[in-house]
């Protein structure tokens, strides 16, 4: 039967052909959207971003108040969702690891992890926005916070997992009460695998735009204050690109360069140094 | 008794701490609960009103009028539905192609850096591909693929309408598509962990009977990752349903219902994200609430049937090992 080993090479082949095609695909489509964002930006980039606001229509200007308003944010967002994530990730996989609570948890969690991240700004718009009557960069470093908080929660738990069962016992044999186990032996043992997660956290929420839109809103001018509306980098790209102004699209550019350069970098660093530890 | 009350007070001091630090990540955990149960309940009380003033007309209307204050949601609804159908029938095939590429072809110093450069697919900020979207992928699609849709798919029977329509590079085919890409590295490593999670010795076995490569993907590997798989895909199906940034700019923000893809359209996360700051009565804005509330409990149906079997294929698995 020749031919039909023939068709099942055909088919094999095939198959590999086009699982080859799919991968080449996929890294076109990577390719591409990097060059674009390089290529503009790269041409948009000058000393004035970092020392300049963002200016009016028809104008040139720079994105200090933009890069300020995010960094403020997101460390805002870090010490709010950080230590929360932590205590959360250690119920899943410590205190609560057998519990039906945690089993829900752990299930909702990876749920939010993927939700959709406007509905995320929504509700902080009625938790925060409403009641405060005016939008400010606390309501943005919330929704921030709030995106954060499941990516936070899914690492520790899974570092603190694969710490050895062995560790715990030895220190709870020597009377080590387990607050203490828990934060002086688990959490050091863990600590390069939950910073690991927090730091794609930041270059997840680096980028996020839609929660903000209705928490932080975007300032034009120079505030330094979080109870204001506060830029943000993500933001202004939106507003900028979305305009019919020149001068406006090149900032876009600009901003765009810097946001990616900063998540793709932190994502490969991350990578790299997570992949050299093992 | 006195000689050991030191020893007794650390240790009740100790069992406070406990308590105290018990307390804390109970807390915190209640805190994730408390976040998805509040987001819902609040769009729900967010969108009440809209929901009491149209009721089922809310979902099967398309009328969208801000100003004469009829706001029924119908074309957001088709948007988006329609964008996420385009996105899987792109990104499904091609996430299960580079998934089989990564554990079975591909020779094994490249599979991680070509399995990272897909990831890096997803770290790209949704706002970077709405972008890029916006002012070289559309242009594109007017120039040189929207017109080619027009004479050739466009003249099919039955699907014609579908394909034909101006070439302006703004619509829902061109956010599907950019959704499409998008979600690719979501399935993709999903796909990827799941067949990499197919006992050896099962594949062995088939190789041992003389299968090729592509009768163990077919006969073996995806039967026995069929349900997680289907898992991976809803995953990609969740994202694609809320993707807010990307879609706004490329979906052209419509309220027309149209059977074109080649029209411009809007989707339930595009048209709040559009109009929620310029929402001036309270009726308007708790429409686009009502949107979001209808977006989050679909999301989180579709993502739970997700997790539920991604679930299944770990306890297979657990057992078989």
């Amino acid at each position: 039967m020749p031919s039909r080993l023939l068709t099942r090479r055909l088919a094999d082949w095939l198959a590999f052909l086009f699982a080859s095609a799919a991968t080449l695909f996929g890294l076109f489509w990577l390719f591409w959207i990097l060059w674009t964002t390089l290529a503009h930006g790269f041409a948009a980039l000058n000393g004035k971003l970092f020392t300049e606001m963002t200016p009016p229509p028809g104008s040139e200007g720079g994105l200090l108040n933009a890069f300020y308003g995010s960094v403020a944010m997101i460390l805002l967002a870090l010490v709010i969702g950080t230590p929360l994530g932590i205590a959360a990730g250690t119920y899943l996989a410590e205190n609560g690891r057998y519990s039906r609570l945690a089993k829900v948890v752990s299930f909702l969690n990876d749920v939010l992890l993927s939700a959709p991240s406007i509905v995320i700004g929504l509700f902080v718009y009625e938790l925060a926005v409403v009641p405060a009557g005016r939008f400010s960069g606390y309501a943005g470093a919330l929704a921030l916070a709030l995106i954060l908080l499941p990516i936070v929660v899914r690492t520790s738990d899974e570092a603190l997992r694969l710490v050895p069962d062995q560790m715990r016992e030895a220190a709870f044999a020597l009377g080590i009460p387990r607050w203490r186990v828990t934060s002086r032996i688990l959490y050091k043992a863990a600590a390069t695998a939950i910073s690991t997660g927090i730091l794609l956290g930041v270059a997840r929420i680096a980028g996020e735009t839609a929660p903000l839109l209705f928490t932080a809103l975007g300032n034009q001018f120079w505030s330094a204050q979080l109870n204001q509306p506060l830029a943000s980098v993500p933001v202004v790209i939106f507003q900028y690109a979305m305009s019919p102004y020149d001068e406006w699209h090149t900032l876009a550019w600009a901003g765009a360069f810097i946001l990616t350069v900063f998540v793709l970098g932190l994502n490969l660093a991350v990578r790299v140094v997570a992949r050299r530890g093992k | 008794m006195t000689a050991y009350a030191p020893l007794d007070r650390t240790r009740s001091r100790g069992a406070a701490a406990d308590r105290i630090f018990n307390a804390v990540t109970v807390g915190a955990a209640w805190l994730v609960l408390i976040v998805l149960l509040g987001a819902a309940a609040s769009m729900a009380w967010g969108g009440r009103l809209a929901f009491k003033t149209f009721g089922l007309k809310f979902i099967t209307s398309s009328d969208w009028d801000a100003v004469g204050g009829q706001f029924g949601a119908l074309v957001p609804i088709y948007g988006t539905l329609v964008t996420s159908a385009i996105a899987l029938i792109i990104a499904v095939p091609v996430s299960i192609g580079i998934a089989l590429f990564l554990t079975e072809i591909a020779p094994r110093w490249t599979r991680g850096p070509i399995g990272i450069a897909i990831e890096l697919l997803a770290a790209i900020p949704s706002i970077i591909y709405g972008m890029w979207g916006l002012f070289v992928f559309a242009p594109v699609m007017a120039a040189d693929v929207e017109p080619w849709v027009n004479d050739h798919l466009g003249q099919w029977p039955v699907v014609g309408p579908l394909f034909s329509g101006p070439p302006i590079g703004i619509g829902m085919l061109t956010a599907g598509i950019v959704l499409g890409i998008m979600i690719i590295p979501f399935i993709a490593a999903v796909a990827r962990d799941v067949f990499n999670q197919v006992p050896p010795p099962l594949k062995e076995s088939a190789i041992a009977l003389g299968s090729t490569r592509w009768e163990v993907l077919n006969r073996v590997s995806l039967p026995y990752a069929r349900s997680a798989i289907i898992g991976a895909i809803f995953l990609g199906l969740g994202r694609a349903l809320g993707e807010t940034m990307a879609v706004t700019f490329v979906l052209g923000n419509a309220h027309d219902l149209s059977v074109s893809l080649l029209m411009p359209s809007n989707s339930i996360a595009a048209a709040i994200a559009n109009e929620f700051t310029e929402a001036d009565t309270d009726l308007y804005r708790s429409s686009l609430i009502a949107l979001a509330f209808l977006l989050f409990i679909v999301t989180v149906i579709v993502l739970s049937f997700a997790k539920l079997l991604l679930l299944r294929i770990n306890r297979t698995h657990g057992r078989t090992h």
